[in-house]
């Protein structure tokens, strides 16, 4: 360096000059750097926050008035005044509820065998990375999926739908074969679509679990369950439950795959004819209908009505989307209140 | 352990139980048995507002008889049909022969019922000023595979040299089997460089914000946007006269080629239902037809709907007969 710029003269003098110049000036674009780094991190977060309010604001705009108890205790009508999302409400909840019941306990159970007791073999890591593919499938892939498993069976029922009838005490049960378009085939559908993300989720909280507590439990005698049940399993609930709640919001507003296994637009009745919770109780026969009838749910009604050529609906759809987007509040408020709740309980 | 072991052999004993009581039943022996029976209707976006509203009046008049319309697109919805899993098709084009020999293959008879008249409408921006109307050749020309035809001065030398923006049905959709195979000749074939979309609104919306844009889609969403759209007069040739989507033009099937019935297919074995006996019956009556008017279709005219009354009436005799 020194060689190259000797034909330089008084260069040692200029090089000290520019030297400092140099030095300033690179902590001052260093600094530079770090501001801008800092409003460009900012202006990401406002930006999404703007594009929310913005979205909100239109809704809020376009539903104004529309939204009303009429609108939430209505069936569906041709008249865009009287059109409500009471068969969309129930539909979504009945399909959650099923899809709960089906994908929770499986996918915690296999989170737990994955986690703690799989050899770690090469089979463990093809499941492992199956998991984390089918967590990325498209939903349209697994509506079609469940129209050909629970929707048609395969065909194997041929033309005829049976019905197999269980008596009961309370009532009788009568599941079609195949399940036909109903509530559970659906159900069943949001469940292998959420299943992978479920297991993820909790097996995400289990590692999260310190090793040493488990060591510990050992070495005061307990045994494999004992120490799972004790002390892996509360350590690890609050973070499982988040991934769950995050899971089932994820399928509350999917579409694509209740048109596939064929959810209905146009419904005026709600599933097993329960119209509040009190029927529950004291409509016994309407619970054991429920799953095996056809449905409709907020996001199907939304969708008929976005694409209605009377303007009108324009407001109906708004106003559903409001509904829809309350739930989804809802059910991540609950997330984080479960989360809260748990977590301060596990103590070490 | 062994209260382990004690635990599974109770759950499979009882599931075993459970299964026991249980008995296999025809679907429509259970019926009779308590359980519950809805008329199913799916197929054409097109159609689904006629049925939903003739739907929605029914079961104001029976209350105890249950509907449920669902939207699978013409063809989609003729799977199911063929498959004997619904009992009513909403369609917005004849079945196609594909289809005819898949319900002889299953034993599905039906009968077919022209319901509502729609006037397939070809759209422009309102700031178009330069086009009073096009011909079908025209339209060929434009809509046809592989067409030449990319700007608007090559309809015309006198109009803008400007790009035609095209807007149309997706190909599940029933109203793009029905104009590709009037306009073009063959049903499904058109220029593919189009922007497809299955919401008809979108369509409006694409057309209306764009001056040199043409689109098509069924009559109720331009009568609903006519303050936003222009509809172009159609004429078969060069030397007829400009015909414009109008209710009257098209009840009166001045509108051609361009006028297409639309159709419900009904199960003939599900006809001898007593609930859906009567809804078809509802369906094809006066006020099932105002129903057609007050959704925006155009409805048929006393001579046109006397056909399919008739082939009603006797299909539900002959079924019920069985």
């Amino acid at each position: 360096m020194s060689e190259q710029s000797q034909p330089v003269p008084h260069q040692s003098d200029e090089q000290s000059t520019v030297n400092g110049l140099q030095r300033t000036n690179a902590s001052r674009s260093k600094q530079r750097i770090g501001v801008a780094f800092e409003f460009a991190c900012r202006m990401s977060t406002w930006f999404s926050v703007a594009v929310l309010v913005v979205l909100l604001a239109g809704l809020i705009w376009k539903s104004w008035g529309w939204l009303d108890a009429d609108f939430l205790t209505n069936f569906d009508s041709r008249h865009p005044g009287e059109a409500g999302i009471w068969a969309g409400i129930w539909g979504s909840v009945w399909l959650m509820f099923f899809t709960m019941l089906f994908s929770v306990p499986i996918g915690i159970g296999a989170a737990i065998y994955l986690e703690e007791y799989a050899p770690p073999t090469r089979l463990t890591r093809f499941i492992q990375i199956n998991l984390s593919n089918l967590a990325g499938v498209p939903s349209i892939v697994y509506g079609i999926l469940g129209l050909t498993t629970f929707v048609r069976m395969f065909g194997a029922f041929g033309a005829n739908q049976k019905v197999l009838a269980i008596s009961l005490g309370f009532g009788n049960l009568r599941i079609p074969l195949p399940l036909d378009r109903t509530v559970l085939s659906a159900a069943l559908t949001l469940s292998l679509l959420i299943m992978p993300v479920v297991i993820v989720a909790a097996q995400e909280a289990l590692r999260a679990v310190p090793g040493s507590i488990r060591h510990g439990s050992f070495a005061l005698g307990a045994t494999k369950w004992q120490t799972i049940r004790h002390q892996v399993l509360p350590a690890s609930l609050p973070g499982i439950l988040t991934g769950v709640i995050l899971a089932v919001s994820r399928a509350i507003g999917e579409t694509a795959p209740l048109l596939m296994v064929g959810a209905f637009m146009f419904v005026t009745s709600t599933p097993g004819g329960i119209q509040n919770p009190v029927d529950l109780l004291t409509n016994p026969q309407g619970v054991l209908d429920a799953p095996f009838e056809p449905f409709t749910a907020i996001p199907i009604q939304i969708l008929n009505w976005v694409q209605h050529h009377k303007h009108e609906f324009e407001h109906v759809a708004a106003a559903g989307i409001i509904v829809l987007l309350v739930v989804l509040l809802v059910m991540n408020a609950s997330a984080v209140l479960l989360r809260n709740r748990y977590q301060s309980k596990v103590r070490w | 352990m062994l209260q382990g072991r004690m635990w599974s052999a109770g759950l499979v004993l009882g599931l075993l139980g459970l299964s026991g009581c249980g008995e296999l039943q025809d679907a429509s022996n259970a019926d009779q048995t308590g359980g519950k029976k809805q008329i199913v209707i799916d197929g054409s976006s097109t159609v689904l507002p006629i049925s939903q509203a003739v739907a929605e009046e029914f079961e104001k008049l029976h209350p105890e008889v249950r509907v449920v319309v669902g939207r699978s697109g013409t063809g989609g919805g003729f799977k199911k049909f063929v498959l004997g899993e619904i009992d009513i098709n909403n369609a917005s084009r004849p079945i196609e022969n594909t289809e005819i020999a898949k319900c002889r293959e299953n034993k599905i008879e039906y009968v077919e019922l022209t319901v509502a008249i729609d006037g397939l409408s070809v759209v422009v921006n309102t700031q178009n000023d330069w086009c009073p109307g096009l011909t079908v050749a025209q339209l060929k020309a434009i809509w046809e595979p592989n067409s030449k035809i990319n700007k608007w001065s090559d309809l015309d030398a006198a109009w803008p040299n400007k790009t035609i923006k095209l807007y149309g049905p997706d190909t599940d959709s029933g109203t793009f089997d029905y104009f590709t195979e009037v306009i073009c000749g063959e049903s499904g074939a058109s220029r593919s460089d189009y922007t497809p979309s299955a919401d008809d609104n979108l369509l409006v919306r694409g057309v209306s914000g764009d001056k040199y844009s043409l689109g098509y889609f069924g009559y109720a969403y331009y009568a609903e946007n006519k303050n936003e759209l222009r509809a172009l007069p159609i004429a078969v040739d060069a030397g007829s006269e400009f015909i414009a989507p109008t209710d009257q033009n098209i009840e009166s099937g001045k509108y051609v080629p361009l006028s297409r019935p639309l159709f419900i297919y009904a199960n003939r074995a599900e006809c001898a239902r007593k609930d859906v006996a009567e809804f078809l019956n509802f369906y094809m009556s006066d006020e099932g037809q105002k129903l057609v008017g007050e959704v925006g279709y155009v409805r048929l005219s006393e001579e046109l709907i006397k056909e399919p009354r008739e082939r009603l009436a006797a299909a539900l005799v002959s079924e019920a007969a069985k």
